[in-house]
């Protein structure tokens, strides 16, 4: 127990946003047990502030925002993790690539300058338009424009560690370059990306309610933070709660997994450009 | 030095071209069927067959890429399935509201962030500087939406204020202009000062650990001049650098923004594009804001010479 104290006390960031991340989890994963059903209408309830009976009021459709609340913190977690795990296992193949074998980095490193300058919300809008409405198009879309970041990320990583001695030594002494790369290169690689990884999700969540608010993201019967608010855009002066209930989750959540990202860039000493 | 700049904008057509590439290989190769998606529900199949003949989807892959390069080069961009329009002309149309909220947010944000930098980065460790990292993290967390109906419920429905929405044109007037600018500037600003600030903070401080900021303290240059002349200058590359990516920030802000104040620019024409599926709008309006954004990159790499004489030759 003292261990998980002195923890906590040498790593206030990282407690703070783990613990807060941990609650929303808990919440989302518990939700049927925990808030009513996000999509009953009762519209005789129409825009009740807050109370015993509505925690947070309910929406223009009678619906409960508190059960539309944490029926949305799913969405928002299963597409920032979705995305930052497929966007690091993708990004590393191709960074490892890149970096190992010269002339397939020309040509990739190309594409991903093209990548990098397309505006990625527009891209996204344009995917998902594209295609029926579901949380796994919404996932691809928004993983794609992260690729190039973590290539870049996973290449320079290679092109600096290629030219250490124990590299030049397992060259040497004839390993196969599978074998050296997935040895002696990967592991450096680690840190960089789990600091990398909670940027891209925290960029993710915040990408998704974009996309649901403009009316690009998963299907509307689904609530998410991004359409609740979209949905009550009328409403901001008469019933404030139904758009800020899910607006300030939605910051609290980011701000958790930024905090997150701080503090293990900080603990495991990785110098990174944050974003961009 | 117009050698280097002709040089430079010709560089930013392998750019382009690949940009090109990129959208028509991810907008193509597409597991779904755009023309069923666009047609909608309830529709027979000749519907959808003149609908992927007017967007020639019933061509090769290789052909459809021809001919939309060719007519990129032209300048044309295709035209809207719903208004018939060319989208070019779309754009042109609704490119004033977009470039009157891009001029303030740049302008306001720029100059906020880089004092609020400036100023964290001489006071470091003071409540100053907490302060400005403070804002620079909300501004990082915070949705331009969320920010957006934040202050439209402050500063419009509570203390009336400012406009809840919409747009005036500069033509009618500078003061109204401002005021409907106003707080759709201070929502998409938000997450770029945060970025233009930190990086600022960051560099400031590298650069005022250097020896020649000691020799300038020590032979009595005043604070003012100090930070600005001696240490701002040679942390203007790396901040012009930021600027410039962060502009990325911006573009995507923009669509979120317009929707929020109800802006009548470009990014309202997409999101209305989104209902209607009205594809050749979308990506009309991806290779143009593409095209900014390699552009004001370009400008950020030409404005290196002057602040850096090194850079030059």
């Amino acid at each position: 127990m003292s261990g998980a104290l002195r923890f906590v006390r040498r790593n206030p960031t990282i407690a703070v946003g783990a613990l807060m991340l941990l609650a929303v989890a808990l919440a989302a994963v518990f939700a049927p047990l925990i808030a009513g059903d996000p999509l009953l209408l009762v519209p005789i309830d129409r825009l009740l502030p807050p109370s015993a009976a509505h925690l947070l009021g309910t929406d223009h459709l009678g619906r409960d925002v508190f059960a539309r609340a944490v029926y949305g913190a799913r969405i928002s977690l299963i597409v920032g993790l979705s995305v930052a795990v497929v966007s690091i296992a993708i990004g590393l193949a191709i960074g490892l690539a890149a970096g190992y074998w010269r002339r397939f980095d020309a040509v990739v490193m190309r594409f991903m300058d093209g990548l990098m300058a397309i505006p990625s919300i527009l891209l996204a809008i344009a995917l998902v338009s594209l295609n029926r409405a579901s949380v796994g198009i919404v996932i691809v879309a928004i993983t794609i424009p992260e690729v190039p970041r973590i290539v870049r990320l996973v290449r320079s990583v290679v092109l600096t560690v290629r030219e250490m001695p124990y590299i030049e030594a397992a060259v040497s002494g004839g390993s196969p370059a599978r074998k050296i790369i997935l040895r002696h290169i990967l592991p450096s690689t680690i840190a960089p990306l789990i600091v990398q990884g909670t940027y891209i999700t925290a960029s993710a969540i915040l990408v998704e309610a974009g996309l649901s608010f403009l009316g690009a993201g998963v299907p509307p019967e689904i609530p998410t933070w991004g359409n609740m608010i979209a949905g009550s855009r009328l409403y901001v002066g008469r019933a404030p709660w139904t758009i800020f209930a899910p607006g300030v989750l939605l910051a609290l959540v980011i701000l958790a997994v930024n905090l997150l990202g701080d503090g293990l860039r900080d603990r495991l000493d990785v110098r990174l450009a944050r974003r961009m | 030095m117009t050698g280097t700049i002709v040089r430079r904008l010709l560089s930013m057509l392998p750019v382009m071209a690949i940009v090109a590439v990129c959208v028509f290989l991810l907008l193509h190769l597409a597991p779904g069927d755009p023309a069923a998606i666009i047609a909608g529900d309830n529709v027979t199949a000749e519907n959808i067959a003149l609908i992927r003949a007017k967007l020639g989807l019933d061509q090769p892959v290789w052909k459809q890429f021809l001919v939309w390069v060719w007519a990129l080069l032209h300048g044309d961009l295709g035209s809207s399935m719903f208004w018939g329009d060319p989208v070019i002309s779309l754009i042109a149309q609704r490119a004033a509201p977009t470039l009157s909220l891009a001029f303030t947010t740049l302008v306001v944000a720029v100059t906020l962030a880089i004092g609020m930098g400036v100023l964290a980065a001489a006071r470091v460790g003071t409540w100053v500087d907490r302060v400005v990292m403070g804002i620079s993290v909300t501004g990082f967390s915070v949705p331009v939406f969320v920010v957006g109906y934040g202050l439209v419920f402050i500063f419009a429905h509570q203390l009336h204020w400012l406009p809840v929405q919409g747009y005036r044109p500069l033509s009618e007037g500078f003061l109204p202009w401002l005021r409907n600018l106003t707080l759709p500037s201070i929502a998409l600003g938000l997450a770029y000062v945060a970025l233009i600030a930190r990086i600022t903070r960051t560099t400031m401080l590298e650069v005022l650990a250097e020896d020649y900021m000691r020799t300038a303290r020590a032979k009595g240059v005043a604070v003012a001049p100090m930070l600005l002349k001696h240490a701002l200058k040679n942390a203007a590359v790396p901040i012009a650098t930021v600027v410039g990516n962060g502009v990325a920030l911006l573009i995507g802000g923009v669509v979120i923004t317009e929707t929020v104040f109800n802006i009548p620019g470009i990014g309202r024409l997409v999101v209305d594009a989104i209902a209607r599926r009205d594809y050749p709008i979308i990506q009309g309006v991806i290779m143009v804001f593409s095209g900014v954004y390699v552009f004001v990159n370009l400008l950020v790499d030409l404005s290196y010479t002057l602040f850096d004489p090194r850079v030059r030759g």
